[in-house]
């Protein structure tokens, strides 16, 4: 069973999860996830993959402690073993020189976005991110994208960021400041990407988001993840993640999300009373 | 299609005629005539009762005693010429194996069936075996009541398994070969099965995270109990087949890189992993499943132990399946289990058209579900919070029959109507999974999205790759998936050795 790495706090109730999992490294491609459970009686849920080590043999994510689940993977230590992870899941995204990328990374995005940023910036792109915290303390990774990055703003509440507004006002301005803009690329929680797309629309920039809704098999059998996209039906496991956002039915999206709230608070109050080390 | 077969082969026939002049066979068949055979009653096989076992997931049939399997086995005339074996799509030799039950010879019984099929256990429980070797047994021709075939070999295959007396195959040389099968569905175990005992190295790769396809995926614990299908696959890891879960083909490695590791064969039997919807308005609300999903977090992730499993599922007052197949039967029965008060199958043609299986129906009936033939839903309804809520439907008619021979069914106006339903499953049917077509360059496809084989031989257009099951068919049944199988593995043992 893969073992993982590292698991570490990034963020308040964000984590960084490692796996050593080697043929998964070598397949990575940015915008794809894995899907991981963390012990026998556990659920199968996607994580976006923030990054990869193919000589370490190793795939990384980011994610934010919401339900049973994650907060499983967040009591994990190195050295402990996954039940199931299976991966590169999902299309990549599209890599090309577009000219300036704008990209909204919140929360896991701002992992998530990671080896786009990268990849973007490799292919002649003038790169921009535009990274969402709520407060200082949630933007982990900050080096990494000043170092790769053309520019690096903020979407904040919180002054030590050098910002207090959030998305939609901040990605705006970058919007006038550094037209044109050939594409957004937005991943972080539903609303975060809801805002950019919405933000967007007016002006016709091209906005891509990282469908998240709930997953079970991630290869396409299912159907759980079912989306409107394009005013079609589609499976966000094998014919996403990526969806251009203006063609997004976010109410459905938010919708479905909702599913098994009610039981995602009762298996979370089962494991808190049982099993919460 | 390869199934169409009128006549046994000639080596097959040349097999069945050494063991049928046995001299045990000719002894037993002298003692008892024909006409005595005849007599006997076919022995109904032993179930939990409807009421009972409708709140749980435990098995439903319970199986034949010896006494019964014996008592049955007494009516197999041991025909010269026995057309049951030519129902059967992988050829078992069934008048030996019955016989054997005849004699008390249990175990060597089973023995037989493994030297055809590997998953005896299996087939035992899920094949429709009243279309296939029951359907021709002479028998049911002379009397109408058909030799109880199905029921003798989950009997044997059972009695090997509780004897504890598993057999392993003398197992050939190794070949130093490496075989690559791709996905852990009935196809492709008996693959593997048919190509380990042949010596080669065969690794199975799984997307998900059990071996079973299919068979762990979606046929429910009342039908196929999972520690039978656990006993089938150990029994093919002692022959020396392994198997990676958690491995998708076409993702985390593709067939060309599986090449470079040395794989020489191929067998994409990655089923039928597609879900059918219906297109119509409001399929994507909160409490509308594909079977796949709805039986995925029930079997799989163990849903109806939620809690104490993490995969939740939804628990209906009333739900809606459509669909007259046995996936359909499958799911409704699943959500009587999870204390629906109401569970209905909506079926847009009659009873006869149903493709579920006569015993499934049955089964289901007992249980307490409802069906509503000839209506189709044409909308389903949700609440502010986008939960389903109702389903609106129409009655249909039947008209002229269409290309698969079933007649037509055919809306009749006027005749809408809302049922209240707080589930609804889709069980339409399945098309097969594009991954791998998807992320095999050149590997020819048919219009379905199916992958195109030569049906004799079951190979694909590019060297060395076969294929075989629902990637092939799109959907149709264990057996006929492991038919193509035992084909596919006789050509890639050919391949192998070239």
């Amino acid at each position: 069973m893969p073992k993982i790495l590292t698991r570490e706090r990034l963020a308040p109730n964000l984590h960084l999860l490692e796996v050593l999992a080697p043929e998964v490294a070598r397949k990575c491609r940015p915008g794809q996830f894995f899907i991981v459970m963390p012990d026998e009686k556990g659920e199968r849920i996607p994580l976006s993959i923030a990054d990869w080590d193919v000589e370490r043999g190793s795939v990384t994510a980011v994610f934010l402690v919401v339900g049973t689940t994650t907060r499983k993977l967040a009591a994990l230590r190195a050295g402990d073993e996954l039940a199931v992870f299976v991966g590169p899941l999902g299309r990549p995204s599209e890599i090309g020189a577009f000219g300036t990328v704008i990209l909204v990374a919140g929360c896991f995005g701002i992992g998530a976005l990671w080896p786009t940023a990268r990849a973007l910036k490799a292919a002649g792109n003038r790169v921009v991110a535009l990274i969402d915290a709520k407060t200082a303390d949630l933007a982990y990774w900050k080096d990494r994208y000043r170092a790769a990055c053309d520019k690096v703003a903020f979407s904040s509440r919180d002054h030590a960021l050098g910002a207090k507004e959030f998305v939609p006002k901040p990605l705006e301005k970058l919007l006038e400041a550094e037209a044109p803009v050939a594409r957004v690329i937005a991943v972080g929680c539903t609303y975060l990407m809801y805002a950019s797309a919405q933000a967007t629309r007016p002006l016709g920039v091209k906005t891509i988001v990282s469908m998240n809704p709930i997953m079970v098999d991630g290869t396409g059998m299912c159907g759980a993840c079912r989306c409107t996209a394009e005013g079609r039906t589609k499976f966000a496991c094998v014919d996403g993640p990526d969806f251009d956002g203006h063609q997004v039915d976010w109410d459905e999206l938010f919708m479905r999300r909702k599913s098994y709230f009610d039981d995602e608070i009762r298996s979370l109050c089962r494991y808190e009373e049982t099993e919460l080390p | 299609m390869a199934e169409d077969k009128k006549e046994l082969a000639p080596e097959l026939k040349e097999r069945l005629r050494v063991e049928f002049e046995q001299g045990w066979r000719k002894e037993l068949r002298k003692s008892s005539p024909a006409k005595e055979r005849m007599k006997g009653t076919r022995q109904k096989m032993p179930e939990r009762p409807a009421d009972e076992r409708n709140k749980d997931f435990r098995e439903v049939n319970i199986g034949l005693t010896a006494e019964m399997a014996q008592a049955e086995a007494q009516r197999c005339l041991d025909c010269a010429n026995p057309q049951c074996v030519l129902g059967c799509p992988v050829s078992i030799d069934i008048p030996s194996f019955v016989k054997l039950i005849e004699k008390g010879e249990f175990l060597a019984a089973a023995w037989k069936l493994k030297e055809t099929n590997c998953l005896p256990a299996i087939c035992g429980r899920v094949c429709p075996q009243e279309t296939q070797c029951e359907e021709l047994c002479t028998v049911k021709k002379a009397s109408g009541v058909p030799v109880a075939i199905g029921n003798l070999e989950r009997f044997a295959s059972d009695f090997e398994r509780l004897s504890g007396s598993l057999k392993i195959p003398p197992l050939p040389p190794p070949t130093g070969k490496k075989a690559a099968i791709i996905g852990a569905g009935p196809a492709g175990l008996t693959v593997a099965g048919d190509l380990a005992k042949l010596g080669h190295q065969v690794t199975i790769f799984e997307a998900l995270h059990e071996a079973g396809g299919v068979l762990i995926y979606g046929i429910p614990e009342f039908r196929l109990p999972k520690a039978i299908l656990k006993a089938e696959v150990d029994y093919l890891k002692r022959l020396g087949v392994e198997v990676r879960t958690s491995f998708v083909v076409g993702l985390t490695a593709t067939i060309d890189d599986l090449k470079s590791e040395g794989y020489e064969a191929f067998f994409i039997g990655s089923g039928a992993g597609l879900p059918n919807f219906m297109k119509i308005p409001g399929e994507n609300l909160v409490g509308v499943y594909s079977a796949n999903e709805y039986l995925t977090r029930v079997n799989l992730m163990r849903a109806y132990d939620f809690p104490a499993y993490d995969t939740p599922v939804f628990r209906a007052r009333t739900a809606a399946v459509v669909g007259g197949g046995n996936v359909a039967m499958d799911s409704v029965r699943t959500a009587k289990r999870l204390g629906a008060e109401r569970a209905i199958i909506v079926y847009r043609r009659s009873r006869v058209e149903m493709p579920a299986r006569i015993e499934e129906i049955h089964h289901a009936e007992e249980e307490g579900i409802e069906l509503q033939l000839l209506t189709t839903p044409i909308r389903y309804i949700g609440d502010a919070n986008g939960r389903l809520v109702a389903m609106e439907c129409q009655k249909m008619g039947l008209g002229e029959p269409d290309a698969s021979g079933r007649r037509r069914p055919v809306p009749v106006e006027g005749s809408e109507y809302t049922i209240e339903v707080d589930l609804a499953v889709c069980a339409i049917g399945q098309s097969p999974n594009p991954l791998i077509p998807q992320t095999t360059p050149g590997l020819k496809m048919g219009k379905w999205g199916n992958v195109e084989v030569d049906w004799a031989t079951m190979a694909t257009n590019l060297p060395g790759v076969y294929a075989g099951g629902d990637i092939v068919r799109g959907g149709a049944t264990v057996i006929l998936a492991m038919g193509d199988a035992r084909i596919a593995a006789e050509q890639i043992d050919k391949h192998l050795r070239r």
